[in-house]
């Protein structure tokens, strides 16, 4: 079933544009904190998925962790331990769950989900202290998830 | 909960600074306000009615030597000037019946003593009241004037010329009797977790100060410094606009300054610093 998943959404990646098998964030299939599958079958952007790692409106990992191969970054945080090593200690589907939600792997981490749209007390609308609209999205789309990950497993020491 | 018990251990407490978790590493100095007032910022143990905390620093600790320094004397505090303002509008009548703070109260120094009890109970209200809202019953009640906004320039400067007449005397808000339903909120509030990033309070300021995030050195988020002077804000800012700043962080939706969440929040915050000296204006970035 899984692999079918990745199968047909690889094809269709060729053929139809990404956002059609992407998988909405309430539909995401945990296997204990791992996430086998794709979130949208287009593979990742290393290079793409650096930049979304520093940016501090989406993904700001650089707020909390060190990542030794981003010497030009500066004020990187020391909340959560270095990423250097990350692409050694876990593997591609273990990174897309930490992504998705690490509280499935870490139980009460501080580190948020980042492909998540329910359970959340008082959610606001982006960074306003306004309340969220009845459809706000993830913090960080399906894409954007793949392609950190991309980045986090070049991590290897 | 034993409060003599507490207070005598702080009068007791020298400025020890004993070990410190891995990491954590707040800056070792002490701080005496133009050579005469001396702070209490550090205490090696804190209330036992806080389980997750064992020992308090003020948040002067967190900040660079220079911003440490603009604290230690009065002519290099930016934001005594608000201070000095709020001075003047003590004396100043207002309202339908042109009266001034002074006319009531007399001079300003009949205020020290309050800042370390707020936000307490108010009897004839039933409600729990912070500095702002004993201000604003003032001026709506005896003066006959319009109540100035929570963060209003008026209100910080205010708050901050009452705040001054306390200055290094250690906090010490009740948290029983009536005050402890609104204490019992305020703490279920610290520890919830706001917003698509879902960060309490306590993951910053319980789990982490000393750590850096991103480019911010992590304090404990006391609040015996307000209001304080924001390098950042380039202005004074009252205790209500931190909370919400920091709630607004966590991507949630926040509470308004002078809700009864934030006054709640207020009193257990300022719970957590009792035994801290009130340092308001203090300087922070
Ligand atoms: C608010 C803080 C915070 C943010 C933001 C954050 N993390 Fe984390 N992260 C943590 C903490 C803390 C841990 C350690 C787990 C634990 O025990 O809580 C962690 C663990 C991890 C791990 C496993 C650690 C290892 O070395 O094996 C990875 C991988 C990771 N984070 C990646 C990321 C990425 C990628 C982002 C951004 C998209 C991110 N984190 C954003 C706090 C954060
Ligand atoms: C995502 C992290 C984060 C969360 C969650 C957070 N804060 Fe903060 N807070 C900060 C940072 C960063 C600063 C500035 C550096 C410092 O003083 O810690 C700060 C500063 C403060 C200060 C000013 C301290 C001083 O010495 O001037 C107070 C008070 C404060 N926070 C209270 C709170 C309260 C109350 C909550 C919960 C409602 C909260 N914070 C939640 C990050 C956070």
């Amino acid at each position: 079933m899984k692999r079918q998943f990745v199968l047909a959404a690889a094809v269709s990646a060729f053929a139809a544009p990404a956002a059609i098998s992407e998988t909405a964030p309430d539909d995401v299939v945990f296997n204990e904190y791992a996430v086998e599958a794709s979130l949208t079958g287009v593979a990742g952007d290393a290079e793409a998925g650096a930049k979304v790692m520093t940016n501090r409106g989406q993904g700001n990992c650089v707020a909390c962790h060190m990542v030794g191969t981003m010497p030009d970054v500066p004020f990187q945080g020391n909340v959560g331990p270095a990423l250097d090593g990350a692409g050694d200690r876990w593997t591609e589907a273990e990174l897309r769950g930490l992504l998705v939600d690490s509280k499935q792997a870490f139980d009460g981490t501080v580190m948020p989900a980042f492909y998540k749209t329910s359970g959340f007390i008082r959610p606001g609308d982006g960074y306003t202290g306004k309340a969220a609209t009845d459809t706000f999205g993830p913090i960080l789309t399906a894409q954007q998830v793949e392609d950190v990950v991309a980045y986090l497993l070049t991590l290897k020491e | 909960m034993n409060y003599s018990r507490f207070a005598g251990s702080v009068a007791a407490a020298a400025l020890v600074f004993g070990a410190m978790t891995a990491g954590a590493e707040p800056v070792e100095d002490t701080l005496v306000v133009n050579g005469e007032i001396e702070m209490t910022t550090y205490n090696e143990s804190a209330p036992d009615y806080i389980p997750g905390l064992y020992e308090q620093w003020s948040g002067w600790h967190f900040r660079e030597g220079e911003t440490r320094a603009m604290q230690a004397d009065d002519f290099d505090n930016p934001g005594m000037l608000a201070a000095e303002a709020g001075l003047a509008l003590w004396e100043t009548a207002d309202g339908t019946e042109g009266k001034s703070c002074a006319d009531c109260h007399g001079g300003i120094d009949s205020m020290a003593g309050l800042r370390p009890t707020l936000p307490k109970y108010n009897e004839a209200k039933g409600e729990l009241y912070s500095m702002e809202m004993y201000v604003n019953d003032c001026r709506t009640e005896r003066m006959g004037a319009d109540a100035w906004k929570w963060s209003g320039g008026d209100m910080v400067a205010m708050t901050a010329a009452i705040t001054m007449q306390s200055r290094g005397m250690p906090m010490n808000v009740a948290i029983d009797g009536p005050a402890e339903e609104f204490w019992k909120k305020g703490e279920e509030i610290y520890y919830t977790r706001y917003g698509q990033l879902e960060l309490s309070c306590a993951n910053c300021h319980e789990d982490n100060y000393g750590n850096y995030i991103r480019a911010d050195h992590l304090s404990q988020g006391q609040i015996n410094g307000f209001p304080t002077y924001r390098l950042k804000n380039a202005a004074l800012v009252s205790i209500h606009n931190r909370f919400r700043g920091c709630i607004r962080d966590t991507r949630a939706e926040t509470f308004a300054e002078g809700s009864p969440e934030f006054v709640a929040l207020e009193l257990y915050v300022a719970s957590r610093g009792n035994g801290l000296s009130v340092e308001g204006p203090a300087v922070r970035n």
